[in-house]
């Protein structure tokens, strides 16, 4: 089943690194900004988790448990709210994360097929699995809404529409 | 709750319960479980598990029993066939990941899961051949173990933690059918009242490490009593397999402990097993202490306290307030010195979300009945006119060394025990007393609220509740616990006038005439 | 094929008037287009005329419940004694649909201008435009918009001098179907888990943090700055069937026709003009099998069931499906039903928020039955349990994902049974290499 990727190739090396504080300098004021435009600082717990991520690139066990210390929260209700949501990595995914859409109105349209291209060009092989130079990891998503524009693909946070799988190779070459 | 009425009928039966009851609660007093898992009486209500739902005349779907308030006339119906086939749903649903593990799960005999199933659940499954979801155990610690693969998510331990303990340290983690409760890495489950969880786990999901593989649920036999952790007083039920201890679980009452006991009087019971017991009554005799029948050790006892003389009478805050008060009675004639040890803790470990309720730094069940009685609480003093004294007489205490030596240099000493390792020098009397697993007996708390506790093994050998021995010196003695009770309360005013009768199994506040309201 | 198109002529573009023009996403582009003065006109009616003039046009719902709008806002309580919140869902994520990320990507203003009027409606002073995290691009648009907005005052402290206070905060989600439901929703901006609410309490009553709530659909939102221009008599006459379904439309149509994209059409335009004409009909040698007319959410209705069908709130449900987000789902006969009812399912196991028995366990195991059948390892009482365990997932949850998920099936099975005995007679090869 699609979803979330399997814990991938270096995660092992990556869980022993040390976790560096996100909520410093402008990040900091970032999140501070936030406080105001809402009455509590739970309200800014979806937030904060980009911002790890953006940071960080997932979000590691530190950064659940540096939120939890900026907004008041117990690291275990952190980890409930971010493992609900599925756009948030708990793993160290590739370098560019490549999320296709293969819900119904896309599936009737050949989604699979541009998932295989994906497949073999990024050198993956498997679904979740990320590529042995760490450039890249496949996964099927759910519906992207944008239905009309088959396929659509996410690769990071580009969203392309009208994806298929001649235009594989091509649109790969773009992501180093 | 509001005062004002409102008439609903349920099954075909009319009542008429307070504006703002569930229907839920509405059903339980005319007499009607609906069957749930998700809802307790002392948690929030999410209404996820769909267990309780029920058909409500002229409502379009079926409701929620645990969160529908109801309604001027409405009527309900909890056992027809919409109800029960949607009861009947819910448990095949929970059911296809479930593992076939009651050989083997500790639940087994006390579960809601096979309670419900065997009620009305479907003889066979329809999820055929499919591979069940695994997750492996995960031990909370320190004393809880999460069997994920039980797990019906009915999520009572997550918000028991989060709104009652005011410590949210589970969760529910991922989504869909994927979902787990979780724990924070490295974290663990020792809040002070954490295994509370393991009781409100409908399964086996959430189970003992201390009571894992010890006993069978149906061979236990179940006892009301009361802790002796603390002088909170919640009320317990003490769990028996062939004579021995084996749980404590808490004994629901609204007005203490509401559903909870804290895990320090949960794991409180060992003790109540010892082996090491004294079993007969010892006389000294050219300075053996030797075994000797009741007869000749109450003729003796009766000789020692006759003579008078300065007495000082050191007993333990988790005797009985029978004992205590019929053995200060027996030594009514004396020039008495009565005292009592109430051991304190380190701090007082409060359950946040229910006001009231803590573990107290007084960590005896009885000091509030010794200060009623008179007792004082001065121990270094006592121990030390103790030292002089003519008779000491020792009820249920343990003493250090320091204060064994002292106490031996008083001229006569009774001791009325239950351990055997106490060497009191110069013990005259030795008698053997039961404890608070093996006799009944009334505690009160510190809110003075008077609760009774049952027997729930028989004692050692020739022992006796500490009480009777006392009475047993006179002659017209009390014969019963009741009795004694009786006696022992009429010489106290705040209690003048109980009886058993009075305390039930939930006790009471105040004497019988002011008729104290009990419960919610 | 998508968007930009120019507007077919039996189009109706009032929202979609300026989609594929770039000039209009900025304050002054939009102003230069008419904009705005929806919301000046608004701003000088009581909260009550604006809220009359919404009920009066027919606005409904268009995020797939088609409730009254006027009324909804109208649950809001007069006397503002807590804070009052305006929630704009735009975290449009139903199979098919992907109209309301057109609005937002060409015309952020619009919809910006339209949640400033349903929020001096409903006496709020505070909007949370919930945005699903994969609208990355659109999420840009739309903060970028929002700053133009303030910083020519049609957002902040004094909103075009009117001394009324009306904010937005832009709140991205991460990754949950389920939060397009908009108890979810409430307890997403919250800083939980998407987790529906039990109603009551409703949010007009208690919602976020408590306090009355409204939440809103994006294309719901958007029409308000159109009504209060042109009038509720002018919505209310755009109508060619059903009278209680007035207004236009964005339909998604997407699958296999020759021109998928977001069609702007009057209610009550017949399907067969939308699929056939406007959208260019079937691809060459390819016939029209199935379409699901509303987003996955609603039951399937064959090439049959749309002959006659006008596109509005009654004429679907009369014809037994619903008009529910507009996303249409068109399918030819290429298209094998099994296996989409399959990956449907699936869609919704993955999207189940876990909460209720039935949802959490059945949405799996109708998945799971129906990749056995397609594998070729289909029991015969299969179809009969899955039109079962449908039944037991119908109308017993917190929300309906559950019922989502058996609207599909029950329909599939209904109307394309022979697909599912197909497979399971091993007449048709096994569609999955493994299970």
């Amino acid at each position: 089943m699609s979803g979330h990727p399997a814990a991938g190739a270096g995660s092992a090396a990556h869980h022993e690194e040390k976790y560096q504080p996100v909520f410093v300098g402008p990040v900091r004021d970032r999140l501070e900004a936030l406080f105001p435009q809402y009455p509590t600082r739970q309200a800014c717990l979806l937030p904060a988790l980009w911002m790890v991520q953006e940071a960080q690139g997932w979000v590691p066990q530190g950064g659940v448990e540096e939120v939890a210390e900026v907004l008041g929260l117990t690291p275990a209700y952190v980890k409930g709210v971010l493992t609900f949501y599925t756009m948030y990595h708990t793993h160290p995914v590739g370098r560019h994360f490549i999320q296709v859409c293969t819900t119904s109105p896309c599936n009737i349209c050949g989604a699979e097929d541009v998932v295989k291209a994906f497949l073999q060009h990024t050198g993956c092989g498997e679904l979740g699995a990320t590529s042995k130079d760490g450039r890249f990891t496949v996964i099927e998503v759910e519906c992207l809404g944008a239905c009309g524009f088959v396929t659509p693909v996410m690769i990071g946070d580009d969203f392309i529409e009208g994806v298929t799988p001649e235009r594989v190779p091509g649109i790969l070459q773009g992501y180093k | 709750m509001s005062a004002e009425l409102v008439n609903v009928t349920i099954d075909g039966m009319t009542l008429a319960v307070p504006k703002g009851t569930s229907i839920i609660e509405a059903a339980k007093q005319a007499g009607i479980l609906v069957p749930h898992y998700c809802y307790h009486p002392s948690l929030p209500s999410p209404a996820v598990c769909r267990m309780c739902l029920v058909e409500v005349e002229k409502a379009p779907k079926l409701v929620p029993a645990c969160v529908t308030t109801v309604t001027e006339g409405q009527v309900v119906h909890t056992d027809s066939e919409p109800a029960r086939r949607a009861r009947t749903g819910v448990l095949e649903f929970l059911l296809i990941n479930h593992p076939l593990d009651c050989p083997i799960c500790d639940q087994a005999g006390e579960c809601e899961l096979q309670d419900y199933v065997f009620q009305e659940g479907q003889a066979a499954t329809r999820y055929s051949d499919y591979a069940k979801r695994y997750n492996p155990v995960e031990d909370f610690g320190p004393d809880v173990l999460y069997v994920a693969n039980r797990c019906i998510l009915c999520t009572r331990c997550v918000r028991f933690m989060e709104d009652v303990a005011q410590a949210p340290v589970l969760n529910v983690s991922e989504r869909g059918d994927r979902a787990y409760i979780g724990i924070d890495e490295g974290q663990l489950l020792d809040h002070p009242w954490a295994g509370n969880v393991v009781d409100l786990c409908p399964v086996g999901s959430l189970i003992s490490k201390d009571f894992l593989h010890k006993a069978r649920a149906w061979d236990l036999d179940k006892t009301a009593s009361v802790c002796t952790g603390c002088s909170q007083g919640c009320n317990i039920t003490i769990d028996t397999r062939d004579n021995t201890v084996v749980r404590l679980r808490p004994r629901p009452n609204l007005e203490v402990n509401r559903h909870f006991i804290c895990d320090t009087g949960r794991m409180n019971y060992r003790w109540m097993n010892r082996g090491d017991r004294l079993e007969a009554p010892l006389v000294r005799e050219s300075g053996k202490l030797t075994a000797t029948d009741w007869d000749q050790a109450l003729e003796r006892l009766g000789a020692l306290v006759g003579k008078g003389g300065n007495t000082v009478l050191l007993a333990s805050a988790g005797a009985s307030l029978e004992s205590l008060g019929m053995v200060r009675q027996m030594l009514a004639g004396t020039r008495l010195t009565a005292t009592v040890q109430i051991p304190t803790g380190a701090a007082e470990e409060p359950l946040q979300g229910i006001k009231g309720l803590a573990l107290r730094r007084e960590r005896a069940p009885n000091g509030e009945g010794a200060r009623l009685l008179g007792y004082d609480t001065d121990w270094g003093a006592a121990v030390k006119a103790a030292s002089s004294a003519d008779l000491v007489v020792l009820l249920d205490v343990n003493l250090t060394d320091a204060e064994a030596r002292l106490v031996g240099g008083a001229a006569m000493v009774v001791v009325l025990g239950t351990i055997q390792s106490q060497e009191v020098p110069n013990a005259a009397l030795v008698l053997p007393v039961t404890n608070v697993a093996e006799e009944n007996g009334a505690f009160v708390n510190r809110d003075q609220r008077v609760q009774r506790y049952q027997q729930a093994r028989t004692g050692p050998g020739m022992a006796r509740p500490a009480w009777w021995v006392a009475a047993a010196v006179g002659s017209s003695g009390p014969a019963t616990a009741s009795q004694a009770f009786e006696l022992v309360c009429s010489s106290i005013p705040a209690l003048a006038g109980l009886s058993y009768g009075d305390l039930g199994l939930l006790g009471r506040v105040g004497p019988r005439h002011a008729l104290a309201p009990l419960g919610a | 094929m998508g968007y930009p198109h120019p507007s077919h002529q039996k189009e109706h573009p009032v929202l979609s008037r300026h989609f594929g023009d770039a000039g209009a996403r900025t304050f002054d582009g939009w102003v230069k287009r008419g904009g705005y003065e929806g919301l000046k006109k608004a701003l000088g009616l009581t909260r009550d005329q604006v809220i009359d003039e919404i009920k009066a046009s027919g606005l409904r719902g268009r995020g797939g419940a088609g409730f009254p709008t006027g009324m909804k806002w109208s649950f809001m309580p007069r006397e503002v004694t807590k804070p009052h919140y305006l929630v704009c869902n735009a975290d449009e994520s139903e199979p098919g649909t992907f109209k309301d990320r057109e609005i937002i990507r060409w015309t952020p203003h619009q919809l910006i201008e339209g949640c400033a009027i349903a929020a001096h409606a409903i006496g709020a002073e505070r909007i949370y435009i919930y945005i699903r995290g994969e609208f990355t691009a659109e999420h840009k648009v739309l903060v970028a918009a929002v700053e133009d907005a303030y910083r020519n005052n049609a957002l902040g402290t004094n909103v075009f001098g009117s001394g009324r206070r009306i904010d937005v905060v832009v709140h991205r989600g991460a990754g949950a179907y389920i939060c397009g439901e908009e108890t979810a929703m409430m307890n997403s901006l919250e800083g939980k888990r998407g987790n529906p609410r039990i109603k009551p309490p409703f949010p007009a009553a208690a919602g976020l943090w408590a306090c009355p709530t409204t939440i809103n659909n994006v294309e719901t939102l958007a029409a308000a700055g159109p009504i209060m221009i042109r009038g509720a008599e002018w919505y209310k006459g755009l109508c060619l069937s059903s009278p209680k379904s007035t207004g236009t439309k964005l339909f998604s149509v997407c699958g296999h026709v020759q021109r998928p994209g977001n069609y702007e059409v009057v209610m009550g335009t017949p399907m067969r003009d939308l699929i056939f004409e406007m959208c260019g009909g079937m691809r060459p040698g390819r016939s029209l099998k199935a379409v699901i007319p509303g987003g996955s959410s609603v039951p399937i209705m064959t090439a049959a069931e749309i002959e006659d069908c006008p596109m509005d709130y009654e004429g679907i449900v009369a014809r037994g499906s619903m008009l529910g987000s507009g996303g249409m789902i068109v399918m030819d006969d290429s298209t094998d039903i099994v296996y989409q009812v399959m990956r449907l399912a699936r869609f919704y196991a993955h999207e189940s928020c876990a909460q209720c028995t039935q949802c959490r366990e059945g949405t799996a195991w109708t998945t799971k039955i129906l990749e056995r059948i397609l594998a070729g390892n289909g029991k015969p009482e299969d179809i009969g349990l899955l039109l079962d365990l449908a039944d037991n997932m119908t109308g017993k949850t917190i929300c309906v994902l559950s019922d989502s998920c058996a609207a599909p099936v029950v329909s599939a099975i209904k109307k394309f049974r022979g697909e599912f005995e197909a497979y399971l007679s091993r007449a048709r090869r096994p569609a999955m290499v493994s299970v």
